[in-house]
């Protein structure tokens, strides 16, 4: 069985998490090793995935955790919280 | 990348904390600051909201400390608490058009990726420079929420699909479909663009 390159965009997010049957990742491997166009698509999409989750693209504001961390000790100063059941 | 699920060391620091030792709960979400920020940005799109939920949420997370449950993971527990901060927030945000937590209607529809055959490499580099870094996060923030939550959950944070389709209380099977829409609009939206602005590219003379 051949799959075109519809078939395999349908894929390219299993392929990419390796959650496909053996049978269709199989398929999709062989389409793509004649297929420059949809390997370009694999590679394209799987980059995006690297560059998305570099901690630089989502940086934190400056100050943030100092922030965060005095207003949580003004909240435990505050606060405690409840002793559990078993205490 | 840090540590997922309850550890030892957590569950320890969780019974010390409801023990008395409150001031130790600094030290058991440190590893978890980015990852409720990003979650609250990514969905507030607004820095200053985004860091009020996120304060709001570990504040929530304090206090509710004795009602987690360490079947569960701690992580979990708390991207779900900056989740339901987050949709509040949204929700009284009345002024601002709400997004739907509806599956839209083309749910089974095809997103066609962007067919370029030239952009393959991956120009690390290039998220140092801040025009890139817009380009993405304007990027994953115009996708519609339902597909951007996913993706924030699994490709940013690298929950499991598992993991992720617990926190939005959705199937494994709806988080895969999800998750790939989200991966080809994002493509589709992105390739173009990062090939433009990708200064390392070499072009050989006779291609």
């Amino acid at each position: 069985m051949v799959i075109d390159c519809k078939h395999v965009w349908n894929h390219i997010s299993g392929y990419l998490d390796d959650t496909l049957s053996a049978e269709v990742k199989e398929l999709v491997q062989e389409h793509l090793e004649h297929c420059e166009i949809c390997s370009a698509i694999l590679d394209s999409t799987r980059n995006i995935l690297i560059l998305t989750a570099d901690e630089r693209t989502f940086e934190l504001p400056l100050g943030f955790s100092e922030r965060l961390h005095a207003r949580l000790s003004e909240e435990i100063e505050g606060i405690r919280p409840a002793p559990s059941k078993s205490d | 990348m840090i540590e997922r699920g309850t550890t030892p060391g957590e569950e320890q620091l969780i019974a010390s904390i409801l023990g008395g030792n409150s001031h130790e709960f600094h030290a058991l979400i440190r590893p978890y600051e980015r990852t409720v920020y990003v979650m609250a940005l990514t969905l507030l799109k607004n820095e200053a909201d985004a860091e009020d939920v996120a304060q709001e949420a570990f504040l929530k997370a304090f206090r509710n400390l004795k009602n987690f449950r360490a079947e569960s993971k701690f992580s979990t527990w708390l991207i779900s608490i900056t989740l339901n901060e987050a949709r509040s927030r949204l929700r009284r945000k009345s002024a601002v058009p709400m997004e739907s937590l509806d599956e839209p209607s083309d749910e089974q529809g095809h997103v066609s990726p962007a067919l370029l055959r030239d952009w393959r490499e991956i120009p690390s580099e290039s998220v140092e420079r801040l025009e890139v870094r817009q380009l993405l996060q304007q990027a994953v923030e115009d996708i519609p929420l339902i597909y951007r939550e996913t993706f924030i959950l699994r490709d940013i944070e690298e929950l499991s699909i598992h993991e992720t389709a617990e926190t939005l209380g959705i199937s494994v099977a709806s988080v895969k479909v999800r998750l790939h829409r989200a991966r080809m609009m994002l493509q589709k939206r992105l390739a173009p663009q990062l090939k433009q602005v990708n200064p390392k590219r070499r072009w050989l003379p006779w291609s």
